[in-house]
């Protein structure tokens, strides 16, 4: 079996600090992370993987991302942690790309590996985007059924009874936690505390340090760069602001006993 | 290729361009007069940096893109409007159209309801839907639409959409929204810009300016999607008003079919219950506990505060990997969205993508001991002081 996680280079939020003066993001130090819900989609990946292990099954996991070329030090911890390879989309001609660019660039070094995948994992969304957009666009891209917001991997049925392979998921839907079953191969988000990513071992960390990343271009993944980056995103920022803060704020000085008691008249004031 | 043009000409070397750059993709060269912004080659084309620039001199060239759309043959503002499990049209739905009407008026366009039932569904969400602003409603009812399934409604929305052009078509960012909306992008290769806060439309081209917060919410972007059609977006439950219901408004409702080939490849095995436990999404007040609350012991009167007050409790997230409350508690960008009338916020500094997650909130107060704690730019009532003492006192308050 062939399990792709997407992963991708994210500020590492303690660096995250916005300037008070000029109001911009300073990010220095440029040290990123793996995005925290695709470390848990990458350990979701890896305990499919131990799980069918014990029972003498093949599965080989491997780790997708798309950015600059330093990312390729997140997938040498991806395989440090367990991932068997990973792959690097990285090319001037990716960059400014918005979820649509972003999920073709995907799909077409996807495409590229050994094998076709029989599950997509993705984390639910990027904590530096927020939009929750590339797992259902790569269903959609593929052709393959979504399930998004997976809370719980319940269990795999490898196929053997006959049925095919499927899934069995809990996920949060809009009235809340559902169970659901789904045919692979198919595209699963998963939120943040559906599993934490494990520690790498000693050989793990080896294996990452030795390991072959794989670096691919638009070209050489054969992506139409008319689709790719800038270039290819439909959505282009035209504006960005630092909100007005609407309100005024009221400082509330004194002993703490004046200041409660100033606190109480407020909350009060609001029944 | 796209690509940052500086021109060398108009450039004055001020580099505010370089402080608003996120990611080093502009740098200062030079000396004295000959100073000149130059890429660097980093750049991801958010386009900060023309927007810092005060004399006109960076501009984001885009290269020949692929799959423009005939804009002229687009017209007309569809909403999807979600139906829950009882069969009952969810409210986000109405907001929406609302403000699809206000946007259609500018505009000089339609609004359409498309809505997705099971056979047998009473025959009054279309009416609603007229009457809260639709001027036409696309029904489907279908026995394989039951369960919310994303492919199924992806594919009537994209084969309706082939079909009849419409200019925008609005989501609301449920989960299902969430996840819909991005399969309809996909497959019609087109733009979607995620929990958009303002949408305002451009009356000469139909083009819709998309505001959303980036960044945490520190930083609001407006978004276009000039080239594709349809333009679309998902907004979070809560951000417009639903209008007042004119049982007047008058309306078509049209029948149409989901392909006969679509089977729901997502099987559901057993419905949600919703949960027993309080959410802290919905809750109206919220008691928001940091670090700063000293200790876990600590937890026990801020519990006390929150029942004093008709509370729920969440925190941050230094307090979850503390192991002093659970996930389900974490209220920021990788935990929820709040948006409370009342919160109080105490031991919490406010690192911005906690800022995130109660940008919602009506009324903050913050209590934290650091008079520069960013949470108090969040706040409408600032306490500097001890939380436990300040808490404490507040508690001989309300329940004495």
């Amino acid at each position: 079996m062939n399990i792709v996680v997407c992963v991708k280079a994210v500020p590492s939020t303690t660096e995250v600090k916005m300037d008070p003066k000029t109001n911009t993001i300073v990010r220095d130090g440029k040290q990123s992370v793996v995005n925290p819900f695709d470390a848990s989609a990458l350990e979701v990946a890896l305990s499919l993987k131990d799980e069918r292990a014990a029972a003498g099954l093949d599965t080989r996991v491997t780790c997708v991302s798309m950015g600059i070329p330093a990312t390729e030090r997140l997938l040498r911890d991806c395989v440090a942690r367990g991932a068997d390879a990973g792959l690097l989309l990285s090319d001037r001609a990716f960059a400014g790309a918005d979820t649509l660019a972003t999920a073709y660039a995907l799909t077409c070094g996807i495409r590229a590996l050994p094998a076709a995948p029989d599950l997509i994992v993705c984390g639910k969304m990027a904590v530096d985007g927020d939009t929750a957009q590339i797992g259902p666009e790569l269903a959609g891209a593929f052709g393959v059924p979504c399930v998004a917001g997976v809370t719980e991997v319940v269990s795999l049925d490898d196929g053997t009874g006959g049925a095919g392979a499927a899934l069995t998921l809990r996920r949060d839907s809009d009235e809340g936690s559902e169970l659901v079953r789904v045919c692979l191969p198919c595209v699963i988000t998963v939120s943040k505390d559906v599993a934490t990513l494990r520690m790498p071992s000693i050989s793990g960390v080896r294996a990452g340090e030795a390991a072959q990343i794989d670096v691919l271009t638009a070209e050489t993944s054969g992506a139409d760069a008319a689709r790719c980056g800038l270039t290819g995103s439909p959505t282009q920022v035209v504006r960005s602001f630092v909100p007005e803060r609407e309100h005024v704020s009221e400082r509330i000085e004194g002993t703490a006993a004046e200041q409660a008691a100033r606190l109480a008249d407020i909350v009060r004031g609001m029944e | 290729m796209a690509g940052l043009r500086i021109d060398a000409e108009k450039c004055v070397g001020c580099g505010r361009c370089v402080r608003a750059c996120a990611n080093g993709g502009v740098r200062i060269e030079g000396e004295k007069r000959e100073r000149r912004a130059v890429a660097t080659g980093d750049c991801v084309y958010c386009g900060s940096c023309v927007d810092a620039c005060p004399v006109g001199a960076i501009a984001i060239e885009r290269g020949e893109a692929a799959g423009a759309a005939d804009l002229a043959s687009y017209s007309g503002i569809w909403v999807f409007c979600q139906v829950d499990g009882a069969g009952t049209v969810l409210p986000v739905a109405f907001e929406l159209l609302g403000r699809a009407r206000e946007l259609a008026a500018v505009r000089g366009c339609a609004v359409t309801a498309v809505l997705g039932e099971v056979p047998g569904a009473s025959e009054g969400n279309a009416a609603q839907l007229i009457a809260a602003g639709a001027d036409a409603v696309l029904v489907c009812r279908d026995e394989r639409l039951r369960d919310n399934d994303a492919e199924c409604f992806a594919r009537l929305i994209c084969d309706l959409a082939h079909e009849r052009k419409p200019e925008i078509i609005l989501y609301g960012a449920t989960n299902f929204g969430r996840e819909l909306a991005p399969g309809v992008a996909v497959r019609l290769q087109t733009g979607l810009t995620a929990d958009c806060t303002v949408l305002e439309m451009d009356e000469e081209t139909g083009l819709l300016h998309q505001t959303r917060p980036a960044f945490g919410g520190n930083l609001m972007a407006t978004i276009m999607c000039p080239a594709h059609r349809p333009q679309m977006a998902t907004v979070r439950p809560g951000i417009f008003r639903a209008p007042e219901p004119d049982a007047a408004r008058e309306g078509t409702v049209e029948e149409v079919a989901l392909a006969a080939d679509m089977r729901p490849r997502v099987e559901v095995l057993e419905h949600a219950t919703p949960s027993d436990e309080p959410s802290i999404t919905e809750a109206e007040r919220l008691v928001v506990v940091g670090r700063g609350i000293g200790s876990k012991k600590n937890l026990k009167l801020m519990r006390r505060l929150a029942d004093a007050l008709g509370a729920e409790l969440g925190c941050t997230r230094p307090v979850v990997e503390a192991g002093w409350l659970e996930y389900r508690h974490q209220v920021g960008q990788t935990g929820v969205s709040v948006a409370p009338k009342l919160l109080v916020s105490v031991g919490v500094s406010g690192a911005i993508q906690h800022l995130a997650g109660i940008s919602g909130a009506e009324c903050v107060v913050a209590i934290n001991e650091d008079p520069d704690a960013p949470i108090f730019g969040a706040a409408q009532y600032s306490v500097v002081g001890d939380a436990v003492e300040v808490v404490t006192a507040l508690l001989a308050e309300l329940e004495g």
